[in-house]
């Protein structure tokens, strides 16, 4: 099987034959790229494509290695102990599995979403080197040793705020989302709103470029923002020529708070629309 | 197989590894491409690059390794080392140790001006006379311990006592993430831990003793978790003489940037004085008094200095000695002030450690630090971080 464009997700054919090189060849796929152009969605998409579950593990500042494979409750066995039940004679209560010990037990095949890596502490990527790279892990309670039926397919995301270590990338395929040209993007928002007219596409997207190019914009709009943008003027149902109605608003694009999510952004913009009128005049 | 491929790959500076290229060759034995250029080019990068900075390395080395053969768009190809001007005249160490100071201060304006009134025509180039080159003691572009500058943009050799172009800084950009991973082990000994937050760690200690002393009921006790305590105050020298260093700087801040939760940080150029600013954009309208930060910061906060401390000595010794305004108190009485605050001080020198001894004035500011000066390497991190906690 391969992985290709679907009826509400576009794929570049770079990132398909990257999912179809992991996929095949059973290695985790790190994907980096711009916040909003779908990284997580891919692992959705994946999923749904492959018609197989998906176990999303969302990394926070506090996430430990150990969360994803297992937790033992030994508070909750002291308390039943106390309390007289009969659950506290066997461990296996009060042992948690977590996402990766899902992931290796499921039925099917599945993808595991291992989301914004980054966001973890520096040591967190060295710690589950052995557990990626043999697709299995001891639980030091029970003496149980926990590998994988089928390797599930794993995608890690990653924004950027940290480095990862050498060593757990070379254990990785990657690949970089490119921001899409502006065919692409037309594409990406064809699937989202079919009935979107051409003309007020063209004008959005060319607003969109044009305010991403702009220099020293602090956060870039990105595709994500694009489309919750068009969906704004679509449900507003305001018309292309307003968009280029440079005297609206102090300069400001209709609906701007979508695109940009920055007040000094939106000063930017406002600065540079007011010096662009009074050039014209 | 692709043996010579891979060894361009590394001759172009690519830290490919081979369980990385066994990777590709299995990824080709699978038959996930069919002879297909691009897809191999695809799948080559998939495999053997793991940074999107690195990109632009691997499409050189493979261009040159499938001359002809591919495609690759060579327009953005560039190193961005070309497009640094080196426009710095470098001389030797035995050159600048033969270039002695002249005069003092008021003597160096004074000659100035006799010498501006003696001299009629442009000038380039000697050892006397006003212009640029050379290592007259005025003028721009040239080399001399002590010189006066005039008119340049960016400083040559960095040593001017006045500057009267006012320069804009750029601040020292928190994005950048650069290879700061190994500063940021190193900060990483910089821990105090301290309990503060919501309780949800189990006391061990205090259940033991709550339930003993319920005669073995189970009683749960918790505390709150354990953070990093530590408070900084990081002073960052910008613009001038630190030109040099920015890109060794920026690792360092945007690693500190992330680390510590307890972080104030101001920007000063050569010397502190009586005001420090937050944002370089708006440093001549929004300085902030280092009375203020005193009285702000409490004595726990620790200090560290970054900056080459490369400048006249009267910009630390007297009243008025600043490149930039006249300043009341000279430079070293404000760092007095703040090293009597906050104990625990370091400076962070990014000026290379055998370099030191021709620099008067990093001599004086060691003495003032009492000798707490680390080069801005691992290993001056670490031993700096020692002295801190």
């Amino acid at each position: 099987m391969a992985f290709v464009s679907t009826d509400n997700y576009i794929v570049s054919d770079e990132l398909a034959l990257a999912v179809n090189a992991a996929v095949t060849l059973e290695k985790p796929l790190l994907i980096k790229g711009e916040p909003g152009t779908g990284k997580t969605r891919l692992a959705e998409e994946l999923a749904a494509s492959l018609g197989t579950e998906l176990i999303q593990w969302h990394v926070k500042s506090t996430t430990k290695a150990q969360h994803g494979l297992y937790e033992y409750d030994a508070v909750s066995r002291l308390r039943d102990s106390q309390l007289g039940s009969d659950k506290v004679h066997d461990i296996n209560n009060y042992i948690r599995p977590g996402k990766l010990w899902q992931a290796f037990t499921a039925a099917k095949r599945p993808v595991l979403l291992i989301d914004e890596i980054d966001k973890a502490d520096i040591e967190f990527p060295n710690d589950l080197l052995h557990e990626l790279d043999r697709m299995a892990f001891y639980v030091h309670e029970t003496g149980e040793q926990i590998s994988a039926v089928d390797r599930p397919i794993v995608i890690i995301t990653s924004n950027n705020e940290k480095e990862l270590p050498d060593a757990f990338l070379r254990r990785c395929f990657f690949h970089y989302i490119r921001f899409p040209d502006a065919e692409t993007l037309r594409a990406i928002v064809a699937v989202h709103y079919p009935q979107i007219q051409q003309q007020l596409l063209s004008t959005a997207l060319e607003v969109f470029f044009e305010l991403r190019e702009l220099p020293g914009i602090k956060k870039k709009p990105s595709t994500s923002e694009l489309l919750d943008w068009l969906k704004l003027l679509l449900a507003e149902d305001i018309p292309a020529d307003v968009l280029t109605d440079k005297q609206q608003k102090g300069g400001l694009m209709p609906m701007f708070g979508a695109l940009l999510k920055n007040e000094q952004d939106v000063a930017l913009v406002e600065k540079l629309a007011f010096l662009a009128k009074r050039q014209g005049r | 197989m692709l043996i010579d491929f891979f060894f361009t790959l590394r001759k172009y500076g690519l830290k490919t590894s081979i369980t990385e290229l066994l990777d590709l060759l299995n990824a080709l034995k699978q038959q996930v491409i069919f002879a297909d250029t691009d897809a191999f080019y695809q799948l080559a990068r998939l495999c053997l690059v793991k940074d999107e900075t690195q990109y632009d390395k691997f499409d050189r080395a493979f261009a040159e390794y499938f001359q002809g053969v591919a495609q690759v768009d060579l327009a953005a190809t560039i190193p961005p080392e070309w497009l640094i001007p080196d426009v710095l005249r470098k001389l030797t160490e035995e050159d600048k140790a033969k270039l002695q100071a002249l005069g003092g201060l008021d003597k160096l304006l004074e000659t100035l001006r006799e010498r501006l009134a003696e001299q009629q025509k442009r000038h380039s180039g000697g050892n006397k006379w006003v212009g640029t080159g050379g290592t007259s003691p005025f003028g721009a572009y040239g080399y001399n311990p002590e010189g006066v500058r005039i008119g340049q943009q960016g400083s040559g050799a960095r040593r001017a006592v006045k500057v009267w172009d006012k320069r804009e800084f750029k601040d020292l950009d928190t994005d950048t993430e650069l290879n700061n991973r190994s500063i940021k082990l190193a900060l990483k000994q910089l821990r105090k831990f301290a309990r503060s937050g919501a309780e949800t760690e189990l006391d061990l200690h205090g259940t033991i003793q709550a339930t003993s002393e319920q005669a073995g009921w189970l009683d749960l006790r918790f505390m709150r978790e354990r953070h990093n305590a530590i408070k900084l105050l990081v002073f960052f020298d910008v613009g001038g003489s630190m030109d040099d260093h920015i890109e060794q700087c920026q690792k360092l801040f945007a690693a500190v940037k992330t680390e510590f939760k307890h972080l104030e940080f101001f920007y000063f150029h050569n010397c502190v004085y009586e005001g420090v600013w937050r944002d370089n954009k708006r440093r001549y309208t929004e300085q902030i008094n280092v009375d203020d930060i005193i009285h702000t910061y409490g004595a726990d906060y620790k200090l560290i200095f970054v900056g080459d401390a490369t400048m006249g000595p009267y910009e630390i010794e007297y009243p008025g000695g600043s490149v930039e305004h006249y300043n009341e108190l000279p430079g070293k009485v404000w760092l007095q002030r703040l090293l009597a605050q906050y104990p625990k001080a370091v400076w962070l020198n990014p000026q290379p450690l055998p370099w030191w001894q021709h620099y008067y004035s990093i001599g004086i500011i060691e003495q003032l630090m009492a000798k707490r000066m680390y080069g801005l390497t691992l290993d001056g991190l670490s031993a700096a971080i020692k002295v801190l906690l």
